[in-house]
């Protein structure tokens, strides 16, 4: 491949692999990336490349493997071309019935496709799917189309063209004024103005400056990075590279971390392929603009994400923050002027530059435009990545595109921005989601993550679950975070373990505002939120805890306990039979008892218990009811729960 | 404890270490990364191989063990053959996860973060694998296992040879 040495050259290159593409050619698409790969999606790419092999189908067929499209819940996805049918749950077996009847016979397969649950419907399309309706996708919808692995997809879509014109026909401060205008705002949680930041990197003193796209996604529960980086990597190069031009950098870094070998490897790919087209490296399309990008991988630290503390990881160093009184766009990695962004923000750069400012701000809130993307997961019906405006309401969010929540239980909460925000109870769910109407609930937006919880959530657990992991998380550095933290933990652990005690709550309290006024990065700044917010909205679940001993939702351990309901046992042994510590007595045909001294909790009994009996049931601030006499346990075939 | 002299083809350990030092030896800030590929050949940070690095590119070795210690994809125990994760994410936690990693604790008889004394299995929690709408999750050798249950995981586990 000779390197493209001018715009027109890009152009030429564009019209020749646009010139190739048969829009008539039929085409199977799939979806290849962590989550689906999960599913299995590699036997069903298999079995179709045995049945076409078999049907003499090869090179008629064009096997495309693509990133994620966000409706994880559903995969392995397959899209049939030309006529654009989407099939979802697709299994290894069902791969003959495709090829014969979609792909040869022009048929559908009725049972492959989308069914509403509320209407029961089939839909073919991706529009026609609730899941995707109320979405905006502007980011997510070419993660459809490409191969990550292909430049020349990207190129088909028009990628690129934002950079061309950006190194053809303006100078670096209008690139800024663009986005400046576009009102951007950083994706990675803080919202801060990305103009402000690429300008005051811009004028700094000091050389070289640098630029950085923050891929350490290590919010436990969010996942669009990854989507992004693995499903179309070449949109956050070129995003990159415009910035690396409007702030005067040659020379970037892209911080993945090593949890996601996928994304890794698509993005080097990327940036090999960008090279050998001339649109990385030295005099970049004929500019005589020279940039280049080296990936480094995180080696698992959830600190390392905040922006002083990925610099001095990327210097291989203890990734540890810094105080910011000096900004990182004035002293970052090694001193020098760093402007530091996250993934989706870079990824959104390109669009902001092809369509304009004005059409940005069309999107969304006053103070927040464009679309944001949210891993929605937790006890909700759709589970996956949605994209949409800022400003749509929690309860669209939830409800409308995440299909309500799981076998029909109750709403709870709803927890965004990861172990730095906080949890959002029933009354607020018609709040607008954007970067500062969260942050009035007591929460933040964060990187995107949205987890829902139902009534079988334990909110004390919850606080509990992320004090922990910040705890596990915090570098150390200061006092602060490092002991209040511990403490907080200290008094959680009690709580749940059925020893809370009168002034817990109020000293939990205290100590989660100290730490948040004297921690001095983001981590311990912003640890609060879990504990303050289910205190807020949720202070009768830790007074149960305390008070009563009892945990509402039946999840804390020590405050549980397992029953058989001898009225409802049908004495089927399954529960006898999966006990791993053979806490279980019974037999087919005589009820079963817990022998609750050597139960250990693991509610393996509970899992397994078949729906139509549920006599497996938790138990929580009230004495387990003593065993039935011997002589009662026994029940006539066919006869459910005890005699009597 | 595994043997430093390793077997593995005709390259002993301590060679390939240096092998992947030279790779690095005359770029900055590539400590994380040259560690993160020692870890990846040797399946941990070997003593010797802190040693080595240090003299070789004249870093203190409390400020490798410093950075090895600091990481948790970097391990200075030796690993068993097959390395299980189970996510500890939220989006797994809500979804029963803490009941997974209790089965698996109780199957291998270790705790998270422990090695089986036949050097079979080492068990780690992860705080996301990213694919939350799969929960819980659990990892083995790389292979991701969505939407486990108590008793199956314990089967999965089983059929690791």
């Amino acid at each position: 491949m000779e390197k493209l040495k001018t715009p027109d050259d890009l152009e030429e290159l564009r019209k020749g692999i646009l010139a190739k593409k048969d829009p008539r050619r039929l085409a199977i698409t799939m979806c290849v990336s962590t989550g689906c790969e999960a599913l299995g999606v590699k036997e069903v790419i298999k079995a179709f490349k045995e049945e076409f092999q078999k049907r003499g189908l090869e090179g008629k067929v064009e096997i495309k493997e693509t990133g994620c499209i966000g409706f994880c819940e559903k995969g392995p996805r397959v899209v049939v071309y030309p006529e654009e049918i989407y099939y979802f749950k697709v299994k290894a077996t069902d791969v003959p019935e495709i090829v014969s009847k979609t792909l040869l016979g022009k048929e559908v397969v009725e049972r492959l496709l989308y069914t509403d649950v509320a209407t029961g419907e089939k839909e073919r399309r991706l529009s026609e799917i609730p899941f995707y309706k109320y979405q905006k996708r502007i980011l997510l919808d070419d993660n459809a189309k490409v191969d990550p692995k292909s430049i020349e997809d990207y190129l088909a879509l028009g990628g690129y063209s934002a950079l061309a014109k950006v190194l053809s026909q303006m100078t670096p401060e209008q690139v800024l004024e663009e986005v400046r205008k576009a009102n951007l705002r950083g994706r990675g949680g803080g919202g801060f103005p990305t103009f402000r930041k690429w300008e005051s990197t811009r004028k700094a003193s000091g050389e070289p400056k640098y630029v950085i796209v923050n891929c350490d996604e290590g919010d436990p529960g969010a996942f669009m990075n990854r989507a992004l980086m693995e499903g179309n990597p070449h949109s956050i190069l070129e995003g990159l590279i415009i910035g690396a031009f409007a702030i005067g950098s040659n020379e970037g870094f892209i911080y993945v971390r090593q949890e996601y070998p996928l994304a890794v490897e698509n993005m080097q790919l990327a940036i090999n392929q960008a090279e050998e087209y001339g649109l990385l490296g030295n005099n970049i399309l004929g500019s005589g603009f020279d940039f280049k990008v080296k990936i480094h991988k995180g080696a698992g630290a959830f600190v390392s994400g905040e922006s002083s503390a990925l610099m001095t990881a990327i210097e291989g160093k203890v990734g540890e923050p810094r105080p910011k009184y000096v900004h990182t766009s004035e002293k970052g990695v090694w001193d020098k002027p760093t402007a530091l962004n996250n993934v989706e923000t870079w990824a959104t750069v390109p669009l902001i530059i092809n369509k304009g400012a004005e059409w940005f701000r069309s999107i969304g809130t006053e103070g927040s435009k464009g679309t944001k993307i949210f891993a929605l997961a937790g006890k909700v019906n759709n589970t996956g990545l949605v994209e949409v405006p800022m400003g749509m309401t929690l309860r669209d969010i939830i409800v409308k595109i995440g299909g309500g929540i799981q076998n029909g239980k109750k709403f709870k909460a709803v927890q965004t921005g990861g172990p730095s925000g906080g949890v959002i109870p029933e009354q607020y769910l018609d709040s607008p989601v954007d970067f500062d109407e969260l942050v009035k609930l007591g929460s933040i937006m964060g990187s995107g993550g949205m987890i829902v919880m139902d009534e079988d959530t334990c909110m004390v657990d919850v606080a509990r679950y992320f004090v922990n992991f910040l705890c596990d998380e915090s570098c150390g550095k200061c006092v602060p975070c490092r002991e209040g933290l511990k403490q907080a933990r200290k008094i959680l652990d009690n709580i749940v373990s059925g020893n809370g005690k009168e002034g817990d709550i109020e000293k939990l309290t205290e100590i989660a505002e100290a730490t948040s006024a004297a921690s001095l990065c983001a981590l311990g700044q912003t640890s609060a939120n879990p504990m303050l917010t289910t205190i807020r909205y949720f202070k009768d679940e830790y007074e149960a805890h305390i008070k009563e001993k009892r945990c509402p939702a039946l999840v804390c351990k020590k405050l549980t306990s397992y029953y058989v309901n001898p009225a409802k046992c049908a004495a089927c042994t399954l529960c006898y039979r999966n006990c791993p510590v053979d806490a279980i007595e019974g037999e087919r045909g005589k009820i079963h008892v817990i022998d609750q001294a050597k139960c250990v909790k693991c509610g393996t009994c509970f899992e397994v218990c078949p729906p139509a009996f549920r006599a497996v049931q938790k138990l929580s601030g009230e004495p387990v009811p003593p065993p039935i006499p011997e002589e009662q346990r026994w029940i006539k075939k066919g006869q459910k729960g005890a005699a009597n | 404890m595994l043997s430093i002299e390793g077997t593995d083809g005709n390259m002993s350990s301590m060679d390939r270490v240096d092998k992947i030092i030279d790779k690095y030896e005359c770029e900055t800030g590539v400590l994380i990364q040259l560690l993160l590929e020692i870890q990846k050949t040797l399946n941990w940070i070997p003593p010797e191989a802190i040693i080595r690095i240090s003299k070789r590119l004249k870093i203190p070795v409390s400020e490798i063990y410093r950075v090895a210690s600091f990481y948790t994809a970097l391990s200075l125990k030796p690993r068993g053959r097959h390395v299980v994760r189970v996510c500890a994410g939220t989006a797994c936690y809500v979804r029963g996860g803490p009941r997974i990693l209790d089965s698996v604790e109780r199957a291998l008889c270790i705790r998270a973060g422990e090695t089986t004394s036949d050097d079979k299995f080492t068990l780690e929690t992860v705080n996301c694998l990213g694919c939350c709408a799969l929960g819980p999750v659990v990892e083995i050798d790389g292979q991701y296992h969505g939407k486990q249950t108590s008793s199956n995981v314990v089967k999965l586990l089983a059929s690791y040879p």
